[in-house]
């Protein structure tokens, strides 16, 4: 079983994301903003963990960053949501430590796509 | 519940998500220049644009997509906020509600409209509407490899990963893997940048790869495998100069791999699939309840199946002697113990901060200043008081009437207080405070307060007191709440709707309730609300007339009496009793619900009060105090007087529930005619 953190203020994103993944058999993990994320990644080793960027408390860039510092977490994929392909701030934070990205708004296949992507089937 | 809807999830968010914006909104006004402030604006309507787009709220998605826009500039300093944008903000926010509740619905007219005031409120050149009206660009799902066939040369790959890939979560087999499903024919690993063991850091990546694919495959196919990595790295595709005769029979081979159609079969499309002009309907009914109070309950569910288990062994293997007698005792015990915890926890669950009632008033008060034209702070205290979610939602409209009330009538503008020496801003002041089984919410403003002169005037225009009647100051006050009342000299927009201060208390009181009311003329007014803190159980007194059972609410019981013989004929005609220099008139329930039976020989009263009125209920035995959960009565009896409701005992019978401020008027009346006629 592999487990993924799922890191977004959005509450509905969040379900969307743990229904489409619980669905292919993975263990989903939930936090709200980028310091519990954090707080998460400390705790236990993840396979995948899936971000929003922009987000009260800690944003998703420097979550990720902090994350990189994890020796627990080292090598684990960090795929980002976004809402627009917006260049500069794909760049931003695959510079922070991130795997890949999602586009938002994405449906269920896309998102099992990127996770086999960077999981392996 | 929700729980596997996410449509209904992101309405309910949406709600509270504009809530949160609203607020900072209204506190953007106050403060235009807060860096956090504008944030918190931006960072909602950024999450509602996400979310909605990804639960098909186009319409909705596209809409916020401006604002958001608008605030992005303001974020980054390129127009400053002002209140203007801030109340086109505000009515862009309702329309945001609208398009959330009403999806189907066409609301392309309103939504020019606010956008047009939005534009003018920031001075947004005609290219930048133009790029803003583009909407959030959507996705497109992804290239679909290996169907058609591009004639050519197989493919050549040449590609070496940034050192850091493998640290930042890319692995290089999985890459491979793919290359290979893509029908790879040859995969050499380059390992001549591999350093000497000692100085390898085994998190990085040395190795480059050249991969032979192919020429079937297309080229997107195999920038696709890259995709995440493909800025940083170095790679080359290219066709090979030469197609030898054995690549074009590998062509020939069938690509069995196509990765939109390997998907797992399980996952639901639907699930996570926006559903597209469904039709509006009201945000579902739930509680959104904080997990650990939802793990306290889970240890008492579980400490009730042990019990259960230990019960279900004891009656197998037959309850006999003292021991068993005991064992059976102690399991009583313990489920009575476990019974009152979860009642407890169940209780809490349903409880909200009345913060989030509070937040609503805030946007009417906003609201009512704009409208009036007066200056108004709204004040709020103890938001983290907690009532029950249906209570809060109950209180809503009765609170907008009286927060009108203060606003419209209440606080006076701007000129008039300066002239009487006030501040020029009026203030309303919202509190809420818990004392034992009860809220307290009070509203409170500092304006002209009532007055007398105009209360009596209308009450004797109105035939509700006979002119030139005495009447306590308290008693006056109290006529605001008679029906038909309304002291408005003339009938503005916000007040004077037809509903009355009446329509006010009847709500208060279907919540059983209190409304009180004290006025300092030139000073202000409160109003005071008791709510109970729950309507589902009651603390109760469980009393016996005749063969019945009846429970009356404990927090209306003030004390219980004997009725001695000699009292009980004394009184008969008058029914008062003496209680510490002060007569209080009572009933005899057994003559009031005709049972029919002999009184007891030791009768009791039971004083019970409500808003300072006093009376006696007498009855045949207490039996004590019991726990009562509350049923409501069937429609056929529901409109019998005297009775709130329902309970069931624990032998299984129904006691009827007393409606103690029915009865104390009944009382209250007696004794006027009592008075009257003697």
């Amino acid at each position: 079983m592999t487990s993924i953190l799922t890191v977004d203020d959005s509450a509905s994103i969040r379900m969307a994301i743990r229904i489409a993944l619980s669905g292919a058999g993975h263990d989903v993990a939930e936090a709200a903003d980028g310091a519990e994320g954090l707080a998460k990644a400390r705790d236990a080793k993840f396979n995948l963990i899936i971000t929003d960027l922009n987000m009260p408390n800690m944003n998703g860039l420097e979550m990720i960053r902090e994350i990189r510092k994890l020796p627990i977490q080292a090598g684990t994929p960090i795929i980002f949501l976004t809402t627009e392909s917006d260049d500069a701030m794909k760049q931003e934070a695959k510079s922070a430590g991130a795997t890949g990205w999602l586009v938002k708004p994405f449906v269920a296949d896309h998102l099992l796509k990127v996770t086999r992507k960077v999981l392996g089937s | 519940m929700s729980a596997h809807d996410p449509v209904e999830s992101f309405r309910i968010e949406a709600g509270e998500l504009l809530d949160m914006t609203e607020q900072a909104l209204l506190d953007l006004t106050h403060r235009l220049d807060s860096r956090d402030l504008i944030d918190t604006v931006f960072r909602g309507m950024h999450t509602l644009k996400g979310s909605g787009a990804m639960f098909g709220f186009d319409a909705l998605a596209a809409f916020t997509h401006h604002c958001e826009s608008a605030f992005d500039r303001v974020r980054k300093g390129q127009v400053p906020a002002t209140e203007e944008l801030v109340a086109v903000t505000l009515s862009a926010m309702d329309h945001m509600r609208a398009l959330v509740d009403c999806a189907g619905d066409d609301h392309s007219a309103e939504s020019a409209i606010i956008l047009e005031r939005l534009q003018a409120a920031i001075g947004t050149d005609a290219d930048a509407v133009q790029e803003a009206s583009a909407g959030p660009s959507s996705q497109a799902s992804g290239s679909d490899p290996g169907e058609e066939t591009t004639p050519g040369a197989p493919w050549h790959i040449h590609f070496r990963l940034p050192v850091e890939a493998m640290a930042n979560g890319t692995n290089p087999l999985i890459l491979l893997d793919e290359l290979r499903d893509l029908g790879a024919t040859r995969v050499a690993a380059i390992t001549g940048a591999v350093p000497a063991l000692d100085a390898l850091d085994p998190m990085q990546c040395h190795i480059a790869w050249d991969v032979d694919l192919p020429a079937t495959v297309t080229r997107e196919a195999i920038e696709d495998v890259f995709i995440f990595v493909m800025d940083d790295m170095e790679l080359v595709i290219e066709r090979a100069a030469q197609a030898a005769p054995a690549d074009s029979d590998e062509a020939a081979l069938p690509i069995t791999v196509d990765p939109d159609t390997a998907l797992p079969p399980q996952v639901s499309q639907g699930s996570a699939e926006p559903e597209r002009n469904r039709p509006a309907k009201p945000a579902g009914e739930s509680v959104r309840v904080p997990a650990e109070r939802l793990d306290v309950l889970m240890d008492r569910v579980g400490e009730l199946v042990i019990v259960q288990s230990r019960l279900a062994q004891l009656a197998c293997g037959g309850v006999s002697g003292a021991a068993g007698e005991l064992a059976l005792r102690s399991i009583s015990e313990e489920v009575e113990r476990l019974a009152n915890e979860l009642r407890d926890t169940m209780m809490v669950l349903r409880m909200v901060p009345i913060a989030t009632l509070f937040g609503r008033f805030r946007r009417l008060v906003h609201d009512l200043a704009r409208e009036t034209g007066k200056t108004i702070d709204l004040v709020t205290d103890g938001e983290s008081t907690e009532i029950d979610k249906t209570v809060s939602e109950r209180l809503a409209d009765p609170i907008v009437h009286l927060i009108r009330n203060a606003c419209d009538h209440g606080l006076e503008t701007e000129e008039e207080r300066l002239a009487s020496g006030k501040s020029a801003a009026g203030q309303i002041r919202l509190s809420a405070r818990q004392t034992g089984g009860e809220v307290l919410i009070t509203i409170e403003d500092n304006g002209r307060g009532i007055s007398r002169d105009r209360v009596r005037a209308k009450a004797e225009a109105t035939g509700l007191i006979q002119p030139g009647q005495l009447m306590p100051d308290s008693e006056l006050l109290q006529l605001i709440f008679e029906p038909g009342f309304s002291t408005a000299a003339q009938v503005t927009n916000l007040s004077g709707r037809g509903v009355g201060m009446d329509v006010v208390k009847r709500t208060i009181e279907g919540l059983r309730g209190q409304i009180e009311m004290t006025s300092e003329p030139g000073k202000g007014s409160t109003i005071t609300l008791r709510i109970p803190l729950t309507l589902a159980i009651i603390d109760g007194l469980l009393v016996r007339v005749g063969g019945g059972n009846y429970v009356i609410p404990l927090s209306a019981v003030e004390e219980c009496l004997e009725l001695s013989l000699e009292e009980d004929i004394r009184s008969r005609g008058r029914s008062m009793i003496q209680l510490r220099e002060r007569l209080v008139p009572f009933l005899r329930l057994r003559e009031l619900f005709d049972t029919g039976t002999r009184p007891d020989a030791f009768q009791k009263i039971v004083v019970i009060a409500t808003g300072g009125e006093r009376v006696g209920l007498v009855v045949d035995q207490i039996i004590g105090s019991h726990q009562t959960v509350i049923k409501s009565m069937s429609s056929l009896h529901r409109s019998i007087p005297s009775f709130s409701g329902a309970t069931i005992l624990g032998d299984g019978g129904v006691a009827l529930i007393l409606d103690v401020v029915q009865l104390v008027a009944l009382g209250q009346n007696r004794e006027e005619r009592l008075r009257a006629a003697g």
